[in-house]
């Protein structure tokens, strides 16, 4: 057997790694509900597992997403992960090859060179040579990149507001050594037996010119050999956990678990997940318009793992969804927000005073919600156009209904909210209606994912595409340019974008914007920014404006009571919800054919 | 001798009167009007509270004012530029004319409150739905307070604080006379038609004037106006284009909802455009709120960033009339301390 000592502190960090990964898994998969360990169980067996593989080829090695968002920083994340499995894949080849045995020691293809200074006795071991060099020149790119990026980004006053806990400064200091440290242990045998390849064979020699490299090797190969031991020591208490994490996240959501509103430890393994790649920083307008610092997704996750969460920054992201739409691993980030607010929660309140009284019914129930309410023209509108098409329909919250829920819901008000839902939930299914219109998108999030009916949920948008279909309606189009401001709740939060803008061409000419669908900005109003002062609603709300404002529309188009609320404060451009100008565009026709029957 | 030359923009109760006392001193006074006609916003209303003494008495007092002192009056002006350069300042009008002085007092005023803009009172959405600027003008033109549909009311609301401390309209500030307008407005209401129900909802009365409270007294007692507490959470139209109101009652602290048949709203003050317009043209300096910015709250009240620029009126907060008479006086005392080199700002002592 080979040995030397030099191996140990690498061979008791990764055994030390193991014991430490493996009894964190398992309590966490221990903890999962039944339902949850079930669908493991199924998964395995099935198909779902190759399909898990190939996502985690995809996404933990390649970095597929990350590649997308920013090519560079793909590039990085790529060149570590991708290209050290690949070291070490090489290695392991390498070493069996030329042992010609199925097993030999686990830290051999680790440090191959040192245990085997004559390499050229079987064949093809120059290819190898070359490969394992190019490879490690690509690793070693990766880290230089890394390196770069720490300080560039800082120069730039990202990531300045979180200190790295000491398991990160251990881990990241280990992982810059590791493979310069490789690279100097590899060389330096080279220079001495000549057993490298065009990059390490090359630097041996030109470091055999002038360094004693019979005193050095050595000690290098003990320097890499530690490096690697603190690395992996370091690890499960840094963010590098997620390297071996969002492996098994994989796995699990393949199986099928999903997030919850509720903390479990199936949230465990999202947040320890987390990469900190830092995506989520620009796509957080609190971040670039509003200079909140503090509270993007990463810090968040980072605060909830170090058991520091402070309830301001549990409650001031507005829920936006914007981070989770670009966060690589798909962390359900605004579950998880939402989950944690619920520790804060105060519980529980009395709604025995809410008796909902209905008469009659209809086909087709309308649920304005209380936004509407506060902006009158909306409703006028609506019930225009439900009369318009002779809609058989009732107006459910016409004098005030109960509340969605959904606001509690953002609150972390879980119980509260579930105590009005029932609520709601009794009076739609004694109403036995068919279809559930409203001119929310917040209450129709609430509605689609809480409410379990089993009736058809649709917003006003779609509503009223499908009576201009049906030929129920006639719409006018106008020759206004307009452009189109995508909801939080409808576009990322239910992932409603063509209905709107189909009809939206049906009435105006619609110009596209730089933001627009997944990539859309927050009016800043959103009830979820439950810490957010007026000022920084404002800094939001204009940077959103500005973008909107753009190329100067004849009107800006929105499909919320909310955003338009918040949205007409501010902009010197007409701002309306989608229904109103459909509801414009009819009464103007009317107007045109009456002249034109009396002439 | 040459005399000294002041200029003063806007011809409102401040201007007016800023005007009016600079050229009693001496000066030679050129007053700016954008409208045709001299009198500001005092033009609007019909009696004054607490006093209910008429409006067009104290424009008449202004007028004679102006013109036993024989300020220059220039009318319909449309000032496309005001700067100064060196230590004169210049105003340019739209006719091409360019006028020059030593000294300049700002008295741009301040504009109603857009009640469209609080979409859920329902102004401009339902007919029945006016300003208390609006009634003002019912109430000048003699004609009675009629519904749309022609009928007298029978019950009237009148709800404060329109665009006035909501942070949600961005206006966190209070506009100080509306209350007690409210207060005017309906004892008037009352006086009009006796057998109406008028409901005033309030945050809470600032009544800080003099006799403000005994008008807030006679309301109650002698025309049992109903005053609740609790802001108006919004307002819809019912069938017979009355208005459902609904509103939390916070004394009895429960909500409550209420048909009237005329909703009034006291619209509060904000910035004027022309504040904005010409003070951003001269380099002043503007306070949180928008409204100009003194270089001292307590001290130097009117005194502006600009050496030899004042301000007089609503352009520097909202005010009661009374109260802006005191502060153009005091604009015009400062103007003139200026022209006759005295240094106020000798006496800061803090920074
Ligand atoms: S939350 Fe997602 S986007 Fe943000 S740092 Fe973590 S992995 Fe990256
Ligand atoms: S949900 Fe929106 S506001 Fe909250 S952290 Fe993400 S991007 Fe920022
Ligand atoms: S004076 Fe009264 S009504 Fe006007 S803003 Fe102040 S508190 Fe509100």
């Amino acid at each position: 057997m080979k040995y030397d000592p030099f191996v140990i502190p690498f061979c008791l960090g990764a055994i030390i790694l193991a014991f430490v990964l493996i009894y964190k898994y398992f309590s966490w998969i221990f903890a999962l509900n039944k339902t949850d360990k079930h669908k493991i169980l199924k998964g395995i067996f099935s198909v779902r597992i190759f399909k898990a593989i190939k996502e985690v080829f995809l996404e933990s090695l390649l970095h597929r997403k990350v590649f997308r968002v920013n090519p560079m920083l793909g590039y990085m994340h790529m060149s570590l992960a991708f290209g050290w499995l690949l070291l070490i894949l090489g290695g392991t080849i390498e070493s069996k090859v030329h042992s010609l045995k199925m097993f030999n020691t686990p830290y051999e293809p680790i440090f191959f060179k040192f245990f085997n200074h004559d390499i050229s006795m079987f064949s093809g071991a120059e290819e190898f040579k070359f490969v394992m060099d190019l490879l490690l020149l690509f690793v070693l790119s990766g880290v230089s990149l890394a390196f770069i990026k720490r300080f560039y980004s800082k120069l730039f006053g990202m990531k300045k507001t979180t200190k790295l806990k000491i398991g990160d400064w251990m881990a990241l200091t280990a992982l810059w050594f590791i493979f310069p440290l490789r690279f100097f242990a590899e060389s330096f045998t080279s220079g001495i037996y000549h057993n490298g390849g065009f990059l390490t064979g090359t630097a041996g020699n030109f470091f055999a010119s002038f360094l004693p490299l019979e005193n050095l090797t050595y000690i290098a190969w003990w320097a890499y050999s530690i490096a690697l031991g603190a690395f992996f020591i370091a690890l499960p208490f840094s963010r590098y956990m997620h390297i071996f994490t969002e492996v098994v996240l994989i796995f699990l959501r393949n199986f099928g678990i999903k997030s919850t509103k509720e903390y479990n430890s199936f949230s465990e393994f999202e947040i320890h997940s987390c990469s900190r790649c830092g995506i989520c920083l620009d796509k957080c307008q609190l971040l670039t318009a509003a200079r909140i610092k503090d509270t993007q997704a990463v810090y968040f996750l980072q605060s909830i793992r170090y058991n520091n969460l402070k309830e301001g920054k549990a409650f001031d992201c507005m829920l936006c969804g914007k981070c989770q739409e670009f966060c690589p691993v798909a962390i359900d980030l605004n579950n998880i927000r939402i989950s944690k607010r619920m520790e804060f929660a105060s519980g529980n309140n009395n709604f025995d005073y809410l008796i909902p009284k209905i008469e009659k019914t209809a086909p087709i129930i309308y649920f304005a919600g209380c936004m509407t309410h506060l902006t009158p023209t909306i409703k006028i509108a609506m019930e225009s156009i439900f009369k318009e098409s002779k809609t058989d329909y009732l107006f459910l919250d016409k004098d005030g209904g109960i509340c969605c829920g959904r606001p509690l819901m953002l609150a972390g008000e879980i119980l509260n909210a579930q105590k009005l839902i029932e609520k709601n939930v009794k009076l739609i299914k004694e109403l036995g209606a068919k279809t559930l219109v409203t001119s929310c998108p917040i209450c129709l999030k609430v509605f689609k994912e809480d409410y379990e009916l089993d009736i058809e949920i649709v917003h006003h948008t779609q509503f009223i595409l499908k009576l201009a279909e049906a030929g129920k309606i006639k719409l006018n189009k106008s020759d206004l340019n307009v452009v189109y401001h995508d909801p939080c709740e409808l576009g990322r939060g239910s992932g409603i974008y063509d209905e709107p803008r189909t009809l939206i061409n049906k009435v105006g000419n619609l110009k596209s914007i730089s933001q627009e669908k997944e990539l859309s900005l927050c009016c800043g109003s959103s009830l979820a920014g439950i810490q957010l002062n007026s000022v920084q609603k404002e800094l939001v709300r204009i940077d959103t404006l500005k973008a909107l404002e753009k190329n100067n529309p004849d009107c800006i188009l929105t499909a919320c009571p909310l955003c338009k609320k918040t949205l007409a404060k501010d902009s010197s451009i007409d701002v309306k919800d989608i229904s109103e100008l459909v509801w414009n565009g009819i009464t103007e026709s009317k107007i045109v054919e009456l002249t034109q029957n009396s002439n | 001798m040459n005399r000294k030359r002041v200029i003063v923009i806007g011809g409102g109760i401040a201007g007016m009167e800023s005007a009016a006392n600079l050229a009693s001193m001496g000066y030679d006074v050129t007053l700016f009007e954008k409208s045709q006609e001299l009198g500001g916003h005092l033009l609007g209303w019909e009696k004054l509270f607490p006093t209910m003494r008429m409006g067009k008495d104290v424009v008449k007092f202004l007028d004679k004012g102006v013109h036993l002192a024989k300020v220059n009056i220039v009318k319909n002006s449309n000032i496309t530029n005001a700067s100064k350069n060196g230590n004169l300042f210049t105003v340019s009008c739209g006719d091409g004319a360019k006028y020059e002085s030593e000294a300049l007092v700002l008295a741009t005023g301040y504009d109603i409150f857009d009640a469209k803009r609080k979409e859920e009172y329902g102004y401009g959405i339902y007919d029945n739905v006016i300003t208390s600027a609006e009634l003002e003008e019912i109430f000048l033109s003699g004609k009675p307070l009629l519904t749309t549909k022609g009928e007298i009311p029978k019950r009237v609301g009148i709800v404060h604080c329109v665009g006035s401390r909501d942070e949600k309209v961005g206006n966190v500030y209070c506009s100080k006379v509306c209350c007690v307008t409210a207060v005017k407005q309906s004892i008037e209401i009352k006086e009009k038609i006796p057998d109406s129900n008028v409901f005033c909802f309030y945050m809470d009365l600032r009544m800080f004037g003099m006799h403000f409270e005994t008008l807030y007294k006679q309301a109650q007692e002698k025309h049992a106006v109903n005053f609740i507490r609790g802001r108006l959470s919004e307002a819809c139209e019912n069938m017979d284009g009355s208005l459902l109101v609904k509103v939390e009652d916070t004394l009895a602290g429960k909500p409550l909802r209420m048909s009237v048949d005329i909703l009034v709203l006291m619209v509060g003050m904000v910035p004027s455009e022309g504040t904005k317009k010409i003070g951003t043209m001269l380099g002043m300096n503007f306070g949180a709120n928008g409204f100009l910015k003194s270089q001292d709250q307590h001290t130097m009240t009117s005194i502006s960033n600009i050496p030899g620029a004042f301000f007089a009126g609503c352009c520097g907060s909202p005010r009661t009339i009374n109260n802006v008479f005191a502060d153009a006086r005091s604009a015009a005392m400062m103007t003139a301390s200026y022209l006759e080199a005295y240094d106020i700002e000798e006496r800061i002592t803090y920074i």
